[in-house]
Formats: structure tokens, sequence, C-alpha cells
């Protein structure tokens, strides 16, 4: 009987059992284990949350090795871990220690400014950041069998989360009103590859699961991301640079459950103590966004 | 016929989708009192231990309990972990059936894999006699059944991967996420 590992639908599949749920970044093993006891449905392993990343400066790479696999065995849930943009030895480094899947992040430092990952070439499933529908599409083509809106990590700002995933469902909403023949013209203008133009555009929807991030802080933020039409949410910064932690992360992930329920949500919102501190993107200098890492 | 999904979190959507296909009314189940109503349910795929917090968090463990003893659930994958007896490890159960259940049992994300399966009972029930095509995803191994529990599909090294008891069925495998609905139709045959 014919066995087959590392298909299309194993690295899609993993995607879709994360739906409904969220990711949380977590830089110990004890972070690990809050993130789990309280919801999560898979964690994050890296050496700074992006708000560290942000203040301290620097390049920012691949975690050690070391740290990925003491959280692979602080918990039962997925683990992923991000390499930097363009570096496919930072994946295979990843694929080699058993990470469930990689992210290639704008997070981290680029490492090449013109070429992504060639993820179809790897295992292990990928997730990959995008601005809107293009990129989206262009990640996917790549091999990405997870999206995430961008957002601005490490801001606790959810503006450009909210950008991102109006501007792809939009573009998806606007693809769903055009005509076969407009579907090439179109590709070429997102710079998107037409089949998976043409793709999108029978399923209503990106052809792989589409989480926010980048700026989630709240139970209210997390619901916000759910009603705008997202799969699931990443949170970084948000749990562990906030007062309480383990609370405000099972607030969220109640929140992600009972997005439509505003009762719960009031209820989930009560008593959380201090959120991260946060920065106002508005007043951030471009140099310092680093949503635009991507080609 | 009304079956209800249990949307915590995981791939309820998936289900759901194909029950419509089958032309079937359906609900997501997210409170106690979306189980009214209803004729069976589905626990899907996702992270057993989120759904097993989020099913105490909201009440849901003796509704469900209650439910079970009287209508058809599926479960698939952590919907198989949640409906079991025991898994060796201390998380919230409903333990509707008897079966011992091993987490992960075949390794992480990369050990992933599809193949085909041979489900004798898939032919009484829908007359195809296809092999079954079933996706594994850091699935996990009923390890032995007990009571009046049968088996339905084992992979070829003898680990069991698909159990019945009564109405109540359970999967290591995936059947939301292929096109093939059989394992549905086989399900709804054992709904009232």
């Amino acid at each position: 009987m014919e066995v087959k590992t590392g298909t299309w639908i194993e690295k899609k599949g993993l995607a879709q059992m994360l739906k409904g749920g969220v990711i949380m970044d977590v830089v110990t093993p004890e972070h690990a284990k809050i993130a789990e006891d309280a919801g999560a449905c898979a964690v994050m392993a890296l050496e700074r949350v992006p708000a560290d990343i942000r203040a301290q400066g620097g390049v920012a790479r691949m975690s050690d090795p070391e740290l990925i696999l003491k959280i692979m065995d602080a918990v039962s849930i997925p683990v992923m871990a991000k390499c930097r943009i363009g570096h496919f030895v930072e994946a295979q480094i990843l694929e080699a220690i058993g990470v469930d899947y990689i992210d290639e992040s704008e997070v981290l430092t680029p490492a090449d400014e013109a070429h992504h990952i060639l993820k179809h070439n790897f295992k292990v499933p990928f997730v990959c950041g995008c601005r809107n529908l293009g990129e989206a599409l262009r990640r996917i083509g790549e091999g990405a069998a997870m999206i995430r809106t961008k957002g601005e990590a490490g801001t606790g700002d959810v503006v450009e989360a909210v950008r991102h995933a109006r501007a792809v469902i939009g573009e998806i909403r606007r693809l769903a009103t055009m005509a076969e023949e407009e579907l090439m013209s179109y590709a070429k203008e997102i710079g998107a590859p037409y089949e998976l133009v043409k793709e999108t555009k029978e399923l209503g929807r990106l052809p792989v699961v589409n989480f926010a991030a980048g700026g989630v802080a709240t139970p209210a933020d997390a619901a916000l991301m759910m009603q705008l039409g997202m799969d699931g949410v990443f949170v970084g910064s948000g749990i562990f640079k906030s007062g309480d932690p383990a609370r405000r992360a099972a607030a969220i992930v109640k929140a992600v459950t009972h997005y439509q329920d505003a009762s719960i949500l009031a209820d989930v919102s009560k008593n959380l103590g201090e959120p991260m501190v946060g920065r106002n993107v508005s007043q951030m200098p471009e140099a310092e966004r680093i949503a635009g890492r991507g080609w | 016929m009304k079956i209800g999904v249990l949307a915590l979190q995981g791939d309820f959507a998936e289900h759901i989708a194909m029950l419509k296909r089958l032309k079937v009314e359906t609900a997501a189940v997210r409170l106690p009192e979306h189980l009214n109503g209803l004729d069976g349910l589905i626990i899907p795929g996702g992270e057993s231990t989120t759904i097993g917090k989020l099913a105490v968090a909201y009440n849901l463990m003796e509704p469900l309990k209650q439910f079970g003893q009287r209508h058809a659930i599926l479960g698939t994958c952590a919907g198989a972990i949640f409906i079991s007896k025991d898994i060796g490890r201390d998380q919230p159960l409903l333990g509707l059936m008897d079966i011992k259940v091993q987490r992960n049992a075949f390794g992480r994300q990369i050990d992933s894999f599809e193949t085909d399966l041979d489900i004798p009972e898939l032919k009484q029930a829908t007359g195809s006699d296809a092999p079954y095509h079933a996706v594994f995803i850091r699935a996990p191994i009923i390890e032995s059944v007990g009571g009046d529990a049968k088996i339905l599909a084992s992979v070829p090294d003898g680990r069991i991967v698909a159990a019945q008891q009564g109405h109540l069925l359970a999967t290591s495998f995936h059947p939301e996420l292929t096109n093939d609905t059989r394992f549905h139709e086989y399900f709804l045959t054992l709904v009232d």
C-alpha cells in the first residue's frame, strides 16, 4: 500500500486543523506551557518576541535550534519556528529538527531582497505573510500552505492587521464579480499566478488557510479579525508583554471561538490587567516598519 | 435530519461543507443550547487540548456526554481523542467510547501521510468497493478497543485507525479533507 508524506493536502491540512484557534509567540518552554494551558492551538518558538526585536535592533535571525527543541519537548501542540525571508538553509535546519510549520517571516531580517524560498522543495509546510491578494498568491505559488496577513508586528496596534485583512478580503470580493476574460489582466496587475487567481475566484476565498497577525493585543482585536473573515489569529508580543499573560491568552482563545457573541466577548475582556504598552504605527517612521519586507 | 458540528476550534467548516454536499441540514455547536434539536454530532479535527478546554469553560462536557448516550457522534482525529475513555494523559475527555487513544502516534508533521484503506463497512453502506483514501495529520492511533467497540480499519502494520461502538464512530484520519463522501454517508446511516 502506497504511503505518501509531505503532500500538498498534508501541508494545507495542518493549517486547516489550526483554524478557529490562536497561535502564540513563546520564547521559553515555560511560556509554551502557559500558552498550551490557555488553549493555544500551536506555538511559535523564537528567541525574542517582535516587540523586543524592535527595541533591541540588530540582525534578527533564526532562533537557536536547541531552544526550539526544548519548546517542542515541553508541549504536545504543533510548534512553528521562523526563518528569514529567502534563507533556505535556515529552513533546511528547521525542517531537520522536525518543526511542524516554518514561518518565512518579515519579522526577522531578510536574507534575500529579491527572492523568497521555493517552499515546494520542502516536506515541512510554510506560512508566509501578505499585505494584499497579489502577495498572498505569489507566496502560495512558491509553495506556502498557509497565509497570514502581516499587520505590523510588535506594536500592539491592530490598524495594519485590519488594513491587510481588508485588502485581501476586498480584492477577493472584487475578483468574484469579474468576468473570466478579465482574470489574466488582473493577474498581471496584482503580480499573481493566473491559475491561483482563477482558483481564488472559484473558491471565493484564498486556496489556503489565512490567519491574521501583527498587532493583535486584546480579545476584541482577535474577534475583530475573525469578524473581518480571517480563519484564526497569531498573537506575538501581545500576550507575554502584557501584565497577566495566562489570563489574557485564555481570554483571546475564547474570543476567537465566540467571536460573534458580544456578551461572551464582554465577559472575557474583563479584568485582564495591563495590555502591552504598544506603539502607534501612524507615528512610526517608515524605516521602522517591517511589513514592507517581502517581494 | 439535522447534524451539529462542534465548532469550538478546528476544521468544522470542512465537515459542514461535506454534510451540505450530502444535502443534510447542519448547525455549528459552541454552547450547550446549540445541541437542542440535533440528531447527530461531528467532533472535527483540530487541537484536542484546545477543544477540551473550551468545552470545559462553556459547560459542554455533561451535555455532550448525555447527547452521546442517545445520538450518533463521529469524532475525527482530535474528535476521536475527545470521544475516547483513555489517552494516558490528563486532559478533558468525554469518555463515551471504550477506546484507548495515543496522540501524535505517527510523529510530527513531516511524518503525516496519505494512504488507501480497506473499510468493509463502507462497501456495505454505499455499495462502492473502491479503496478509501485517508489523510492522516499528526494523527493519533487507537491503541486498543474494549467493551463492544469494534475495529473498522487498520493501517498495514496493524495499528487501528477507525473504530465503532454502536452509534459512535472514531477515526484517526480526516474524511472531511477529501472529496470522498462515503465515510460521512456511513455515519449518517447510524443516525436515528
